[in-house]
């Protein structure tokens, strides 16, 4: 049995260590690619949101290289992702990928069905070995997380050009070497310290601006055309909405563990703008801007695939929010003919108006 | 003088309108409704929603706007998060309440109950005896009232069930002057038209596309026409449960239709970027691409499909189906 899973950012640093922890080997999707995209796009619906052609091009790309066994997480809805699993796997299968799907969901009925399909992959592991390989992995999520937010801060402040990203690179590498908790904590610590060794200017002022709006997106810097270090050499801190661990810990421990961040604060702050959950994060999205108004951002930039339906409802209420609390937000819609320069221009005028706004505000 | 509820002509109208229209007459509130659909209503739509959003939406907003301007004292825009047992509609439908308070000016009070099937069915007998508060103080009246209008939501779906149109049934309910048995259309091929139903029964965006197949000498059916059993049914050889219910409507309609003996043709009407959309119509796509010789045509609609185009690939798309249904057999051998 060959195990692959579709890419999301540094999520493969999790699973992949969740899965060699059970000794079972794993096809690593090939890094996205534009080749990536333009096969999901070739034989993905026209109108699918961005992430389910990203998933289709890396369950094909991975297949070549020998994977058999595939593992989806789906949902009940009301977004799409919830079916994205059955959609796939039937192209999939009418192209000839012959793949034995794993879909790790909510129960329909009983909480076996979720445990025979656990089975499935795991085999005669014990279920304690399964849980200790799951805290395992949650480890690294947060191991990648703790990294992640180094690099918001120290970016903007970097003195040579790229020097953050290369750090990232490595301490990221660390942490997805590391085979057993023991040694993920020394990997941790190293990383920190190969995070520390950017050379940095303390001193220098930055714009600070939320990263809020549809989870693949904002966690996955293929999609989001390098956002974070676009932004991050602009002189902006960034901070994202949605965290690997948390999100996690919110949707698959069910809150469990305490005293981490959790996005339960945006969806309490989403009213009165919006009411209702509306699937997806589009009410954490909503509630988001409030919070990091708070917070001190000086603005908000809203992240999603195009036809993204969570996101457009609350596209079509945040500027509204915005005018509330005199932040600005911008949206950025990504789709498979999104390219780099034209998103670099538009983050230079916001970023403007944010000095200028800032600058104002000072005299 | 009365007190003045206006229902936008769009999204669920199409199958709610009786049982919210007798619910509120009974309580002695005068309904009013939008005008039909057409360039303006849309128009102002438009400018008043997101680009992103979906044509069907475009439009109810335009709806909403239309009857804000008539004036009314209240516009119903219920919340309707699920109208089925652990299924949705569409994350859209969940947000169209605040979409249209944060967009649209100069609104009258805005009434959105949430109905929501998600739990269970009592939930919305709550919510319709929350609503009737605000209208009587007479809890009986409001149940009177409410169950009148599950009686005249009952009538309507026995009308779409003997294979009439939204339309045909609403004018058979409430228009004295319209004959009460109309004569059915006929024609020499059978279509199914599969797709939302604000998206197939608005004359104005469909571009009247039922009226104009009928026209061609076609009779069509759509995914209404179908008893929920056999929808569901047939729905049900999905791999995984559809967590949509207009969705499993749609799936279980193409699937009923692919496999009849008496459909010549099918047509698939999405609105352009449509998230569901474009997950059940692949699926239906791929199961009469994959299990039956069945002429298929989807059909994509936004505010800039041209008519002109709409009608030549119909044209084209009738001619396939007859040039197939033609004793072609007889003529190879
Ligand atoms: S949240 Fe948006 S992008 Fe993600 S699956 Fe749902 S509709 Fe698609
Ligand atoms: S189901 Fe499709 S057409 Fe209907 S509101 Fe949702 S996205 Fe729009």
């Amino acid at each position: 049995m060959k195990v692959t899973f579709p890419h999301m950012g540094y999520l493969y640093v999790c699973v992949k260590g969740l899965l060699e922890y059970l000794d079972i080997e794993v096809i690593l999707p090939p890094p996205t690619s534009k080749r990536t995209l333009t096969l999901g796009t070739k034989y993905g619906p026209e109108f699918a949101c961005m992430p389910l052609k990203l998933n289709l091009g890396n369950m094909i790309e991975a297949s070549e290289l020998g994977a058999d066994t595939l593992i989806m997480i789906g949902g009940c809805g009301p977004c799409r992702f919830g079916y994205y699993a059955q959609v796939e796997y039937a192209i999939l299968k009418d192209l000839g990928y012959h793949y034995n799907m794993v879909v790790l969901e909510p129960p329909d009925k009983h909480i076996s069905e979720l445990t025979t399909r656990i089975r499935k992959i795991t085999g005669n592991k014990s279920w304690v070995q399964v849980i200790k390989a799951i805290r395992f992995a949650y480890q690294k999520s947060r191991a990648v997380d703790e990294v992640e937010l180094m690099s918001f801060k120290i970016r903007p402040r970097e003195l040579v050009l790229g020097e953050t990203d290369r750090a990232l690179a490595k301490a990221i590498k660390e942490i997805d070497n590391a085979a057993s908790p023991q040694q993920l904590q020394l990997a941790l610590l190293r990383s920190k310290d190969i995070m520390n060794s950017v050379a940095i200017d303390p001193n220098r002022p930055v714009i600070k601006i939320a990263l809020i709006g549809e989870i693949y997106t904002l966690l996955d810097p293929f999609s989001n055309l390098n956002i974070e270090r676009h932004l991050g050499r602009l002189g902006v801190e960034v901070d994202r909405s949605i965290y690997l661990s948390e999100w996690i810990n919110d949707h698959l421990f069910m809150g469990l563990l305490k005293g981490i961040r959790s996005t339960k604060e945006y969806c309490q702050s989403a009213a009165p703008f919006l009411n209702h959950f509306v699937g997806g994060h589009g009410l954490e999205t909503i509630g988001s801007v409030s919070v990091y108004a708070k917070r001190g951002y000086h603005g908000a930039i809203q992240l999603f695939p195009f036809t993204c339906m969570p996101e457009i409802v609350a596209q079509s209420i945040l500027p509204k929010v915005g005018d509330a609390l005199a932040m600005p937000v911008m949206t950025l819609i990504v789709d498979e003919h999104s390219g780099e320069a034209g998103m670099i221009t538009r983050l230079e005028a916001f970023v403007d108006l944010l000095t200028r706004k800032r600058e104002f505000k000072a005299n | 003088m009365s007190v003045k509820v206006g229902i936008p002509r769009a999204l669920l109208y199409y199958y709610y309108y009786p049982l919210w229209k007798d619910f509120f007459e009974s309580l002695g509130c005068e309904v009013v409704l939008s005008d039909k659909s057409n360039k303006g209503i849309l128009d102002s739509g438009i400018k008043n929603t997101v680009d992103e959003a979906c044509l069907p939406v475009k439009l109810a907003f335009g709806h909403v706007k239309n009857l804000a301007d008539k004036p009314v004292d209240y516009i119903f825009i219920p919340r309707l998060v699920s109208v089925a047992y652990k299924e949705y509609i569409c994350p859209k439908f969940l947000g169209f309440p605040d979409m249209a308070r944060q967009n649209i000016v100069g609104l009258p009070a805005v009434i959105d109950t949430t109905i929501s099937f998600m739990r269970k069915r009592h939930n919305v007998d709550q919510a319709y005896k929350q609503l009737g508060k605000k209208f009587s103080g007479n809890p009986i009246k409001v149940r009177q009232a409410y169950h009148k209008g599950l009686r005249a939501l009952a009538k309507y779906n026995q009308l779409l069930l003997k294979g009439h149109l939204p339309e045909e049934a609403m004018s058979i309910m409430y228009d004295r002057s319209a004959k009460a048995s109309q004569v059915k259309p006929c024609g020499d091929l059978n279509i199914a038209i599969i797709g939302h139903p604000y998206n197939i029964y608005d004359p104005y965006i469909s571009m009247n596309i039922i009226k104009r197949l009928q026209s061609m000498g076609v009779v069509v059916v759509t995914p209404d026409h179908l008893s929920e059993d056999e929808v569901r049914h047939q729905a049900g050889r999905l791999p995984k449960k559809l967590f949509w219910t207009l969705g499993q409507r749609m799936i279980g309609a193409g699937y009923h239709y692919a496999e009849s003996e008496d459909i010549d043709g099918i047509i698939h009407i999405a609105a352009f970027g449509c998230g569901p959309d474009s997950m059940t119509g692949e699926l239906i796509e791929r199961n009469i691409r994959g299990s039956t010789k069945l002429p298929f045509l989807n059909l994509t609609l936004d505010e800039h499909t041209g008519e002109a185009g709409v009608i030549t690939r119909l044209e084209a798309f009738l001619d396939m189906v007859r040039w197939k249904n033609s004793p072609k057999k007889q003529f190879i051998s």
